[in-house]
């Protein structure tokens, strides 16, 4: 099950598979393998056939797009009507969303079945899927590790061949940490891309929707589907519809790549440093040249992104309150205690320590000093990449310091998690877009991850120069053996 | 000790769009619980704001008015606080950036004018509402509310009494009805008052600790509950104890007001810039549209009136009371000819007569009765002499009970004024040989004889003759 999208669209078109078979083929392989991964939350197999049988007959009717009938996974952040939607917490563990996000709305366009909806740390909250109120999720590379997080489920179920593709969203390295520990390749679009109409909010400011899949080229096939305007999303960019394919078999000579030397420091681990460095030279060969830039202020990047990202957290999250809909504890005294009891009950540790953490940066007399002091560091941040995009095409680095890590060697140590991120959160402060594509394996036989970054709306460029690595090495077509 | 009383209002007007600031849903009142409030509004898990440009409009259209600063870039922010009638455990509202800033409000209290601040105004949602009744040991929640559209105006404490302060709030009523931003309903809330209120010594600088009376939907109560916390403030006082601020609510049947919570208890709003909704750019073709768009405003008015017609502040004030009354006053003195001349006679009987009418059937001035083309009708009539005051009066009762027109109204009651000389000399014959008496002691210089034959006259014609050429006539005769 190493279908890329291509593949896959070929064989529907040929006739030589309907979508009904594909969906029951991954069907049948989820439920094999998720017993072991633990990769998705929902699995609605009715449905997902109901959906296929209508790819089918749309195909029959002549009306099929490329992707008609490719199923895809759904990271169980994105409201899908008549789906459990559960952000991975407790307190949504009964919620059936009755509308879709704009993302599954254009999945629903495309024709394109639903094969479930994947674990991720609660309310994204998190890098190695830990914090999930359903289980960790497991490495298909290594079950006694982590998929990285917070599209730990997403990451895991397309590395383990248990769908295609699937959706993420970033908001600061969860697309692209998931990935790289996975060794698949996903895409964090610039900020207002992707609608995130009907996508539950962690922090409205940095959150992005974004795909996930094999092969760079999948990811510019899904971001096709998965872009465009939204009015519901003020936030979404009004921009004339790309193709993100239409670059992809570029030539790479003359192409200048900006190396960050913040990002070749130490807390690298040799076997990345020895990977990324490999992946340089085939660039180079590529007729790639490169250049050595300065991201002098990224450095606070994790300071900030744990500033500015709690603080919309701690706003976003106080909608679950056990009134209207989700968790309501059974027995309280009063108005305050059924508040305190249903929000003590439905959120874990993470989300918890993260809502305590925001609400803090955001009380009387402590606002400047961290809120605003951590807006005018973002500004720093992006100036800094704005600078560097005047000598270079596209950065690169490392997408996360370290390979997949085991579980629970982290989960105590919120610092150590959280500099899982750090060379992924300035991209989301400064509204960038970045990828992770895989380049190569640690001594145990771990993926490693290439990120790359690109200017604003750069994705059919980043797209471009991943596809052309992935067409000279082979670091993405490995599969995980042994599950 | 003498004291002086501090007031400063916010106003919560609820703004005159179709559909709620954040979402499409309607903001029609009275429906069923719940049916008018859609995904956004509910705060399901996912959805987002999206800002209704038409309250947008409204709020400039009131800046525009109060000559105030519109910011051109205007900010919505995050006020946190948990509720169950806040679906988002946030109101969306404007804090640091409001679109409004500055401004000022001309009142009149009896002969005075005063001119009162306003500090800013800035859009905001309203929240939904609790419903303790009905629901045996629990509470109901109707979010059909929920993000209807609100501009909070907020005033200087400039003013100094009850008095004042509902004079700033009719002038304020008037100015949101009049630019058609609010429709002004009290009873349905969508004008709610809170006053701060506090005392101080006379010739005291700093302000006394204030309490804020929360949501008063009528003039009256405002009057009646500030007038009773200035007391109860001042009793406070003198009594040795120290006001604590507070925020206090009016009980219209005990007439007093009751401390809510107090500021030991006061939120942490947490209020930060809302991330789901960028900064409100406001372009100048859009502020020039609008300020194209807007009426003659009552201010502007007033002026016009006094210095054209030559009209009292008084009178210019009350036909300027709301935009129907300016419009009918207008209407009528367009219908009439030579305009300048003819003001203090449309307004003494749009004033008089015709106000004391609509007072005693309690109708507004939007549903009068009598066009202002038909009163114009009478008017002129009166102008011309056809009309005396006395039978102009009963023009007008027919006109108010029966409709039509005045020249019908007089063609059918008879009710003409009698000018031809040859009809009325033989009344004053008449009158003159019945009371030789009366004409003896006109004679030897007593004028009150004089009056006493002119109201003879004015008998004996049954009031329609003309008195001044009854006055007229009669010297010719005693001459």
């Amino acid at each position: 099950m190493t279908h890329t999208l291509r593949s896959l669209s070929t064989l529907l078109a040929d006739g030589k598979a309907s979508s009904v078979e594909l969906c029951r083929d991954y069907l049948a392989r989820i439920q094999a393998l998720n017993p072991t991964l633990n990769a998705f939350i929902t699995v609605d197999a009715d449905r997902t056939l109901a959906e296929a049988a209508a790819a089918d007959a749309r195909r029959a009717a002549g009306q099929a797009g490329p992707l008609t009938g490719v199923p895809v996974a759904h990271k169980d952040i994105f409201c899908a009507e008549g789906w459990l939607t559960t952000c991975g917490s407790k307190i949504l563990a009964n919620f059936v969303s009755p509308y879709d996000a704009h993302v599954i709305e254009q999945f629903k366009a495309a024709g394109m079945p639903t094969l479930g909806k994947t674990n991720m740390d609660e309310f994204a909250m998190g890098s190695s899927n830990e914090t999930s109120f359903f289980g960790p999720v497991k490495n298909p590379w290594d079950t006694a590790r982590v998929p990285g997080g917070s599209s730990g489920g997403s990451a895991a179920c397309v590395a383990a061949g248990l769908a295609p593709a699937a959706t993420g969203t970033d908001t600061g390295g969860s697309i692209r940490q998931p990935a790289a520990l996975c060794g698949i390749t996903g895409l964090k679009p610039t900020y207002g891309v992707v609608s995130r109409y009907g996508m539950i909010a962690f922090a409205s400011s940095l959150d992005q929707g974004g795909p996930m899949g094999r092969t760079a080229e999948d990811c510019a096939w899904l971001l096709n589907v998965m872009a465009g305007f939204d009015v519901r999303d003020s936030t979404s960019l009004e921009r004339v519809k790309e193709d993100y394919t239409r670059d992809l078999t570029k030539p790479l000579a003359g192409l200048r790549i900006g190396l960050p030397r913040e990002f070749f420091g130490e807390g690298l681990s040799g076997d990345t440093a020895r990977a990324v460095e490999a992946a340089i030279d085939q660039y180079r060969k590529l007729g790639a040249e490169t250049v050595e830039v300065g991201l002098p202020n990224s450095r606070l990047s994790v300071a900030a992104y744990y500033v500015l990202a709690p603080a919309e957290a701690s706003s976003n999250l106080s909608r679950f309150d056990g009134v209207r809909y989700g968790y309501r504890t059974p027995e309280y005294r009063d108005l305050t205690d059924m508040y305190e009891k249903t929000r003590a009950e439905g959120f874990g540790a993470e989300v918890k320590r993260r809502i305590m953490i925001g609400t803090y940066v955001l009380s009387h007399g402590y606002y400047d000093a961290y809120y605003i002091q951590a807006q005018r560091l973002r500004r720093l941040i992006a100036n800094d990449f704005a600078e560097a995009f005047r000598q270079c095409d596209v950065i690169l680095g490392p997408t996360a310091p370290t390979t997949a890590f085991r579980l629970g060697e982290k989960a105590d140590d919120p610092v150590q998690m959280y500099l899982s991120d750090i060379y992924t959160i300035a991209v989301n402060l400064a509204g960038l877009p970045g990828m992770s594509l895989p380049c190569g394996f640690d001594g145990q036989g771990l993926p490693i991850g290439l990120q790359l970054i690109g200017n604003y709306f750069a994705e059919a460029k980043m797209l471009n120069v991943a596809h052309q690595f992935q067409l000279a090495t082979d670091w993405h077509a490995r599969a995980p053996q042994g599950i | 000790m003498q004291w002086e009383t501090v007031i400063g209002l916010e106003v919560h007007t609820q703004l005159t769009t179709q559909s709620k600031i954040f979402s499409g849903a309607s903001i029609a009142f009275g429906a069923a619980p719940n049916t008018q409030a859609c995904q956004v509004d509910i705060a399901l898990p996912g959805v987002l704001p999206v800002l209704n440009k038409g309250a947008v409009e409204r709020a400039i259209r009131f800046g525009l008015a109060i000559g105030a600063k519109l910011n051109r870039t205007n900010v919505f922010a995050r006020k946190n606080y948990f509720y169950p009638d806040l679906p988002k455990g946030y109101q969306i509202s404007q804090y640091e950036l409001p679109i409004v800033e500055g401004g000022h409000l001309s009142i009149q209290v009896g002969d005075a004018e005063k001119t009162i601040r306003i500090t800013r105004a800035h859009l905001e949602e309203d929240a939904g509402k609790s419903l303790h009744e009905d629901f045996h040991g629990m509470t109901g929640i109707d979010l059909n509310r929920a993000g209807t559209p609100l501009l909070e105006i907020v005033s200087e404490p400039d003013m100094r009494s009850a008095k004042e302060a509902v004079a700033y709030a009719r002038a304020l009523h008037t100015l949101v009805t009049w630019i058609g931003i609010c429709d002004g309903n009290m009873q349905e809330g969508s004008f709610r008052v809170d006053a701060n209120v506090s005392v101080r010594p006379v010739g005291q600088k700093e302000f006394g600790t204030r309490r804020e009376i929360k949501n008063l939907n009528s003039f009256r109560f405002l009057e009646q509950a500030i007038d009773y916390e200035v007391r109860w403030q001042i009793e406070r006082i003198e009594d040795g104890h120290k006001i604590q601020q507070a925020t206090v609510l009016f009980n219209p049947d005990t007439g007093e007001t009751r401390a809510m919570r107090s500021k030991e208890d006061a939120h942490d709003y947490r209020y930060f810039p809302d991330p789901d909704l960028l900064p409100v750019k406001l372009d100048e073709a859009w502020i020039e549209q609008v300020k194209a768009g807007l009426p003659e405003l009552p201010e502007q008015k007033q002026a016009r009136y006094r210095e054209r017609f030559g009209l009292s502040a008084y009178d210019a004030g009350t036909l300027t009371a709301s935009r129907a009354m300016a419009e009918y006053f207008e209407a009528v003195l367009a219908a009439l000819p030579a305009r300048g001349e003819n003001a203090k006679l449309a307004a003494n009987w749009i004033m008089g007569d015709l106000s004391a009418a609509l007072n005693k059937a309690e109708l507004d001035i939007a549903a009068n009765r009598i066009p202002a083309k038909q009163l114009a009708g009478l008017l002129a009539r009166i102008q011309d002499g056809t009309l005396s005051g006395k039978l102009a009066k009963q023009v007008f009762e027919a006109m108010w009970n029966e409709g039509g027109e005045a020249d019908a109204i007089i063609e059918a009651k008879g009710l003409k004024q009698v000018s031809d000389a040859g009809a009325i000399e033989p009344l004053i014959d008449e009158v003159l040989a019945a009371n030789p008496k009366s004409v003896e002691e006109f004679r030897s210089g007593k004028e009150k004889a004089f009056n006493a034959l002119v109201g003879q006259v004015m008998k004996a014609s049954k009031g329609k003759a003309n008195p001044a050429q009854v006055n007229e006539l009669l010297r010719k005769k005693l001459g």
